[in-house]
C-alpha cells in the first residue's frame, strides 16, 4: 500500500440516488486512493449497483458530490469516466467467448499498422502486448491464440482486469468478480486484484463475500437497504465484525443459533 | 445471438486449468511454453472451421474422379470450377455477413435485379454500358444499405427483414420485366457499346494448360483472399467476429456494431452486384426469376465451411471451399451419367454430413486442450 498522495483518487461524499419513489441509495460515502482496495459489501438490493452505476458514470447521483482527484467529477457517460481512467470490469466482461484471448484484449482498440487500404491490425504487436501484459499481472494463459470460452472463470476475469489496467485504468470497479467462482478460482482473482493494486491502481471491490473481501481490503463500507452501515479502515474492524455486521448481525446469530440446535439435538 | 453450441458449454468447466493457473502465478515462463507445445500444430488446424469442407471437398473428388475420368481432366476442372466461382463469391460475403451475426435471403434474387436493370438501361434507355452497370451497383447497395438499416435500427431478425426483401425484390423483377417487355426476359446485352470490354473483364475465358477456364474464377480467388484478409488481418475482421458472437459485449467495449452490420449487407450486395453483372455478361440476356432459390446454396456453401448459423465462427476460405463442393456435385454427377434430379440429394446429405464434422471436430480439438 503506498498512499502517498494525500488526495483520493476516487471520492463520493453523501451521495443518494432515487428512482421514482424508491431510494435506491442514501448518504453513502467512499474513498479510494491509489493502491488501495475499497471493498463494497452488502446483501442483495443494499444497493451495491446503484453505487457501481454512479461511479462509473451510468447515473448521477442525485446529492452528494462525486470528486476525481479531487475536483468534481460530472460524468455524462461510463465513457467520461474511461476517460479519467475510471474502468469498471462488470461481472459479465464484456468478452466474446469464441474469440482469441488476444482479439479480446485490443476488441474496440486494435493497435493499427500501414495506412489508406491497407490498414490493418497489427496481429504480432497485439499478441505480444498481451502475452507480456499478462506476464507482468502474473496471468499465466497457456496460449493467447484459445477462445475465451475455454478459459476458466477466474481466468477470464483476470484477463478482464489486466485488460483494464493495460488500457490506462487509475480506477478499478470490480463487479462481484469472484460470487460466480469456486475458492480456489477466487483465490485466482484475488491475486491479480492485489498485483494491479501494488501497481498503484485504487480498486473498488464490490462484493457479499466478507471472506474475499477481508485480506485484500483496505477500507470497508457496508451497505444495508441502500444506506451505509459504517465505514471501516482494516484496523477498525474484525473479519468477524464484518461479516456480522454485512448479515444484519443479530439476524446472523439467531439464524446460528437455529441452525446449531437443528444439527445438535439437546441430550 | 446465444452462445452456440459445442463451444458454449466449455467456459467455466475447466477448474484443473485454473489451478495451474494460479500455481503459475508466480510467473514460470517455462510452464507455459510446455503446455503450449502440447496443444500442437495437429490441434491447431483442427480447430480450423474449414477443415470440414476441406476434407468433404477432398472425398466428393475423389468420388467422382473415380466415375470420370473427364471429371479429374483439366477440362473438367474447368467445367466445375464454372459453377463453383460464381456460386463462391456469393457464399464467400454471405459467410462475411453469418459470422457477423446475420443472414441474407436477398441476395439470390438481387443478382437478377442488378442484371435485369444492367440489360434494361443499356438496350432500352441507351445508357453505356458503365453507366448501366454503376446504376446497378448503386441500387443493390442501396437494397444492402436499408437491409441493414432496418435489421440494426428495429432490432428484427434478419431472417424475416431480408426474406421480406426477397419477396419485394421478386415481385419487382417480374412485375417491372413484363411491363417493360411483355415477356418474362430482357436481352440483347451483345449489341451494347462496351459489351465486349466488360465481357472480357467479367465474362470471358482465359485459358489455362490447354483448358479454358471462366475469368470469374479470378474474381472468386480474388474475392475470397481480401475476404480472409480482412476477417483475420484487420480492424473490421475482429469486429465482424464480436458483433456475431456477442454484440451487447461488443458495443460494451466500444464496437461500431451498427456500422459493421450494415456494411456487411452492403459487401453481399456489391458481391450480388458483381455476380449478376457476370450473369449477366455472359448470357447477355436475364431471365425475370433469374436468381430465385439461390439464397439458400449460399448459405449451405457458407455452413458446410464451417460458418455457425449463430454467427461469431467461420471462415471464408472455407466458404469458397463449400462452393467447390457444391460445383463438383453439380458437375460430377453429369459426367458420371447419373440423373441430375438425384442432385438436391446429394446437396442435402453433404450438408448434414459437413455439419455434423464441423461439429464433431470442434468438440474433439476443444476437449483435447484441456
Amino acid at each position: 500500500m503506498t498512499g502517498t498522495d494525500d488526495t483520493p483518487l476516487l471520492e463520493v461524499r453523501g451521495v443518494g440516488k432515487t428512482f421514482g419513489g424508491v431510494i435506491a441509495l442514501r448518504d453513502v460515502s467512499l474513498r479510494v486512493r491509489a493502491g488501495q482496495v475499497g471493498c463494497v459489501l452488502g446483501d442483495n438490493g443494499a444497493g451495491k449497483s446503484t453505487l457501481i452505476k454512479i461511479l462509473s458514470g451510468v447515473h448521477a447521483p442525485d446529492t452528494g458530490a462525486y470528486l476525481v482527484d479531487g475536483a468534481p467529477a460530472d460524468f455524462g457517460s461510463p465513457r467520461d469516466a474511461l476517460e479519467r481512467g475510471i474502468a469498471t470490469v462488470y461481472q459479465d466482461l464484456a468478452m466474446i467467448p469464441l474469440m482469441s484471448v488476444w482479439r479480446n484484449f485490443f476488441l474496440g482498440s486494435e493497435p493499427v499498422l500501414g495506412r489508406g487500404p491497407l490498414r490493418r491490425f497489427d496481429v504480432a504487436l497485439a499478441r505480444r502486448t498481451v502475452r507480456e501484459e499478462l506476464r507482468s499481472m502474473g496471468i499465466d494463459i497457456r496460449d493467447v491464440d484459445q477462445p475465451v470460452g475455454t478459459l476458466s472463470g477466474g481466468e477470464r476475469q483476470s484477463v478482464a482486469i489486466a485488460r483494464a489496467v493495460h488500457f490506462g485504468a487509475r480506477v478499478l470497479i470490480l463487479d462481484e468478480p469472484t460470487s460466480a467462482l469456486g475458492v480456489k478460482q477466487a483465490g485466482v482473482v484475488l491475486r491479480y486484484i492485489a498485483q494491479a493494486r501494488d501497481r498503484g491502481v485504487g480498486v473498488v471491490f464490490i462484493t457479499h463475500n466478507p471472506h474475499h473481501a477481508y485480506p485484500i481490503g483496505d477500507r470497508f463500507l457496508v451497505l444495508n437497504r441502500g444506506t451505509s452501515l459504517g465505514e471501516y479502515a482494516k484496523d477498525e474492524i474484525t473479519r468477524e465484525e464484518l461479516t456480522s455486521l454485512m448479515a444484519g448481525g443479530a439476524e446472523l446469530e439467531q439464524l446460528a443459533h437455529e441452525l446449531s440446535r437443528s444439527e445438535d439435538p439437546p441430550g | 445471438m446465444t452462445v452456440p453450441t459445442g463451444i458454449g458449454d466449455t467456459p467455466g468447466t475447466d477448474d484443473t486449468a485454473g489451478g495451474t493457473g494460479a500455481a503459475g502465478g508466480t510467473g514460470k515462463a517455462g510452464a507455459a511454453d510446455e503446455r503450449l507445445a502440447r496443444s500442437g500444430p495437429a490441434r491447431r488446424l483442427l480447430i480450423r472451421p474449414e477443415l470440414g469442407a476441406v476434407v468433404g471437398a477432398l472425398v466428393v473428388f475423389a468420388f467422382f474422379a473415380a466415375q470420370s475420368p473427364v471429371f479429374r481432366s483439366v477440362e473438367g476442372v474447368a467445367n466445375w470450377l464454372d459453377p463453383a466461382s460464381t456460386l463462391g463469391i456469393m457464399a464467400v460475403a454471405i459467410a462475411l455477413l453469418m459470422i457477423g451475426g446475420e443472414f441474407d435471403l436477398s441476395a439470390g434474387v438481387l443478382t437478377g435485379t442488378v442484371g435485369l436493370v444492367t440489360v434494361v438501361l443499356s438496350t432500352r434507355y441507351g445508357l453505356p454500358l458503365w453507366a448501366a452497370m454503376g446504376v446497378a451497383l448503386a441500387v443493390a447497395l442501396l437494397v444492402g444499405l436499408l437491409n441493414g438499416l432496418v435489421v440494426v435500427r428495429t432490432g428484427l431478425p434478419s431472417f424475416i427483414v431480408t426474406l421480406a426483401t426477397f419477396l419485394m425484390l421478386q415481385g419487382v423483377n417480374l412485375g417491372a420485366t413484363k411491363a417493360l417487355t411483355g415477356t418474362v426476359q430482357v436481352g440483347g446485352l451483345r449489341r451494347v457499346e462496351g459489351y465486349e470490354e466488360a465481357r472480357a473483364v467479367l465474362g470471358g475465358t482465359i485459358t489455362v494448360a490447354g483448358a479454358e477456364f471462366r475469368v470469374s474464377v479470378l474474381w472468386w480467388l480474388a474475392v475470397t483472399a481480401v475476404a480472409t484478409w480482412v476477417l483475420a488481418r484487420t480492424r473490421a475482421g475482429n469486429w465482424i467476429f464480436a458483433v456475431g458472437g456477442d454484440e451487447r459485449a461488443a458495443r460494451a467495449v466500444g464496437v461500431p456494431a451498427e456500422r459493421t452490420k450494415i456494411a456487411l449487407f452492403m459487401t453481399t450486395a456489391g458481391a450480388a452486384w458483381l455476380v449478376g453483372s457476370i450473369m449477366a455478361l455472359r448470357f447477355t440476356s436475364v431471365q425475370a426469376g433469374s436468381g430465385v432459390g439461390q439464397e439458400f446454396v449460399y448459405i449451405i456453401a457458407a455452413v458446410i465451411g464451417g460458418c455457425l448459423l449463430t454467427g461469431g465462427h467461420g471462415s471464408a476460405i472455407g466458404a469458397a471451399v463449400g462452393a467447390v463442393i457444391f460445383g463438383m456435385a453439380d458437375k460430377g454427377i453429369v459426367f458420371a451419367g447419373w440423373d441430375a434430379d438425384w442432385f438436391t440429394f446429394f446437396l442435402g446429405a453433404m450438408l448434414l454430413l459437413a455439419t455434423l464434422a464441423n461439429r464433431f471436430v470442434r468438440r474433439y480439438a476443444e476437449e483435447m486442450r484441456h
